[in-house]
């Protein structure tokens, strides 16, 4: 049972995150390309746990999806959108961006295709600790110090974010 | 069904590379581009993952300060487009053109 | 394939673990059934219960002493007329209700009623719980947008706003009791000499922490755990949009909030939502802290015969309720009109007295001891819920971000600080 769903999942979470994604650059209304993108997150959480990363899924729901999307949903609340969706909603040189971003995504497949002799072929198996705890060993022991920077540059972001939002500094 | 190996992983977060692209480069609305951005670094992510499978816990944990970070500059940068707004009225890409309003 | 059907009976893990699709499906399906029976009798107890407190009857008249009132509103509710407002956003309009119910029917994938009666134990249990109950907030905040109304926009986005903020204070008070998790050592200050940390964030691991260290994480390290219990209580509350926090949906201030423009079926969707996350906070709070499925004292009064007698506690419970029914039938008036009401009642209870002659037998006691514990604890903080409706007054907006931010985030930080030296350092 188990390696078929495994393919079945596989393709289902992948087609709904690109599908999304699709979603996401073309829709007019912003309020739906936000829903797309949640979609995607959500899609790329069921992406994560199949590699075997729960912890790192719980964190993209939480931060990502509860808290990043809220944020943008807020934000495009206060602006008022009304008007800039009856306007040109591309670019005039979106035939280039198209070409240069087509371009590169068809260079990382052939790159992929042609040499997958650079990765190992064996996954490393599943350590008997579960994934939360190595995490928080590692996290806490060899990067400790990109914790804390990170922690600062949280700080650093909130305090940036309120100063330019208030209306008198 | 041929089994799924890392290259499927990364096929997929290339795509979701190349859309995000997409989405920075031809949109006009500034919110839009910033959740491009968010696509962008989530493809990262996506592929950080997939390589921590065959060579240990690193790429989780460079994934967790991506999202960290990730959050941090949509903060920012939504900050910034509500200061832009306050003043100019409009979410256009192209009308952001002046140093000094 | 029946086979397939009995093999799971003699496991000792989830359904979900143990990777039993039909035994799964069983549970989720029971999953929804006890929620709509737990939120339809809630209904009907925040209606009595409120109108006692408030020195009025609360409804009478539908079924004897308004026990068929919940049915009635919901025939009402899917009978009305199904109101879009005009320049509504039609997709988002239709899906936010959907994805509120669905993100907090999610949350109970995880809620453990007993020791294997969890449809599946993920290794990340509560971190997915917290997780999928900060995507009610997407929806909330979609369906206060779609209503193109100002009430709703301004009630939807108070509700996130406190919402996110309170999320924050429950985050530290779950890690303070997920903390504890890993200390091994026995009784109220015990921590093991040989404890490794291997502490887990597993709905049914935690409650088995709790059994092993002999005491429940309210009580563990005294004043710390208490703390961490009470600032999770009051944060749930506020999470749930319940009074006194729920300035975002009272009438008196927004005309209903976020929900305003939605009528019928679908704002009973929200109010399906609304208790059940209730319930879905509760079960956290419980299973953290009050030792989720255990009975008192599993371990200082153990035995024989105190098992006996704490096994026969579902049993008087219902044996207790049909007595009230009973009173309650001898007092209802004798006139013909009350007669069919009456012949009701009495039947209620009958049924009732036929549930707790059930819960006697041996055979059904044993397997109903967990799901009964963990029942009754998540009914005392229904109560809770409804008593601090009936009690406390409503907090202004302001107010109630000062006390999330100033007040519960400090105290939070503090309690976790406290008990990581406590666990180091005892």
């Amino acid at each position: 049972m188990q390696p078929v769903a495994t393919t079945f999942f596989f393709y289902f979470l992948a087609g709904l995150s690109i599908v999304s994604g699709i979603a996401v650059i073309l829709r007019k209304n912003p309020v739906h390309s936000a829903l797309a993108l949640i979609v995607t997150l959500l899609a790329q959480a069921g992406l994560y746990l199949m590699l075997y990363a729960p912890f790192v899924a719980g964190v993209q729901i939480i931060l990502y999806a509860g808290g990043i999307m809220v944020l943008f949903l807020f934000v495009i609340m206060l602006v008022n959108i009304e008007r800039s969706q009856k306007e040109e909603q591309f670019n005039k040189q979106w035939f280039a961006g198209l070409l240069a971003a087509l371009a590169l995504g068809g260079l990382f497949v052939f790159v992929y295709v042609k040499g997958p002799a650079l990765f190992q072929k064996q996954t490393l198996p599943i350590p008997e600790q579960s994934n939360t705890q190595q995490i928080g060993v590692m996290l806490y022991g060899n990067y400790m110090f990109a914790f804390e920077i990170a922690s600062l540059l949280l700080l650093v972001a909130i305090i940036g974010a309120v100063v330019m939002a208030k209306k008198r500094i | 069904m041929t089994p799924i190996t890392t290259v499927h992983y990364l096929v997929v977060a290339a795509a979701l590379f190349a859309l995000g692209v997409i989405g920075v480069l031809t949109r006009r609305n500034v919110v839009i581009v910033l959740m491009s951005i968010e696509l962008i670094l989530n493809a990262v992510n996506l592929n950080l993952i997939a390589f921590s499978r065959l060579w240990g816990l690193h790429g989780q944990i460079f994934a967790i300060f991506v999202v960290t970070d990730a959050a941090a500059e949509a903060a920012v940068g939504l900050g910034i487009l509500i200061a832009f707004f306050r003043n100019k009225e409009t979410v256009n890409v192209d009308e952001v053109d002046l140093l000094k309003w | 394939m029946l086979n397939y059907i009995t093999s799971y009976l003699s496991s000792s893990v989830t359904p979900g673990q143990a990777g039993n699709i039909f035994w799964a499906t069983v549970y989720i399906l029971l999953v929804f059934v006890g929620l709509s029976l737990a939120v339809i009798s809630m209904n009907w107890l925040e209606r009595k219960a409120l109108a006692h407190m408030q020195v009025r009857l609360g409804p009478m008249r539908v079924g004897p002493h308004g026990l068929l009132q919940p049915i009635a509103d919901a025939l009402k509710l899917l009978l009305k007329e199904d109101i879009i407002p005009d320049g509504a956003d039609k997709l988002i309009f239709w899906l936010s209700p959907f994805l509120v119910v669905t993100t907090v029917f999610t949350v109970f994938i995880v809620v453990p009623f007993g020791p294997t009666h969890a449809v599946t134990d993920m290794n990340i249990g509560i971190l997915f719980m917290l997780g999928v109950s900060s995507l009610t907030v997407l929806g909330i905040v979609m369906a206060g947008w779609a209503s193109n109304s100002h009430y709703p926009l301004i009630g939807s986005l108070r509700s996130s706003a406190q919402m996110v903020s309170y999320e924050i204070a429950m985050g530290l008070a779950v890690i303070s009791a997920v903390l504890m998790t890993s200390l091994h050592g026995v009784g109220l200050y015990g921590v093991s000499a040989s404890g490794s940390g291997t502490g887990t964030l597993s709905m049914i691991e935690i409650v088995r922490a709790q059994l092993e260290q002999q005491t429940w994480f309210v009580f563990k390290f005294f004043p710390l755990g208490l703390i961490a219990f009470v600032i999770f209580a009051i944060a749930m509350v506020a999470e749930s949009n319940r009074a006194p926090f729920d300035l975002p949906e009272a009438e008196s201030e927004l005309t209903a909030g976020f929900h305003t423009e939605y009528s019928g079926f679908r704002w009973s969707l929200f109010f399906l939502a609304e208790y059940s996350g209730m319930l879905a906070v509760s079960s956290i709070a419980v299973t953290l802290w009050l030792g989720g499925w255990l009975r008192p004292f599993p371990n200082w009064l153990s035995g024989s015969t105190w098992d006996l007698i704490f096994s026969l506690f579902p049993g008087a419970t219902f044996l207790f309720l049909t007595v009230v029914t009973f009173l309650g039938v001898r007092k209802m008036p004798k006139h013909p009109y009350f007669r069919l009401e009456t012949f009701g009642l009495a039947g209620l209870g009958a049924c009732l007295g036929l549930v707790a002659l059930i819960l006697f037998i041996p055979a059904v006691r044993d397997r109903v001891q967990d799901i009964y514990w963990f029942s009754i604890k998540v009914a005392v903080f229904m109560y809770l819920y409804i008593w601090y409706r009936g009690t406390f007054p409503r907090y202004r907006f302001d107010q109630l971000m000062k006390v999330g931010w100033k007040v519960l985030l400090p105290i939070g930080i503090g309690v976790l600080i406290l008990t990581a030296i406590a666990g180091i350092v005892l």
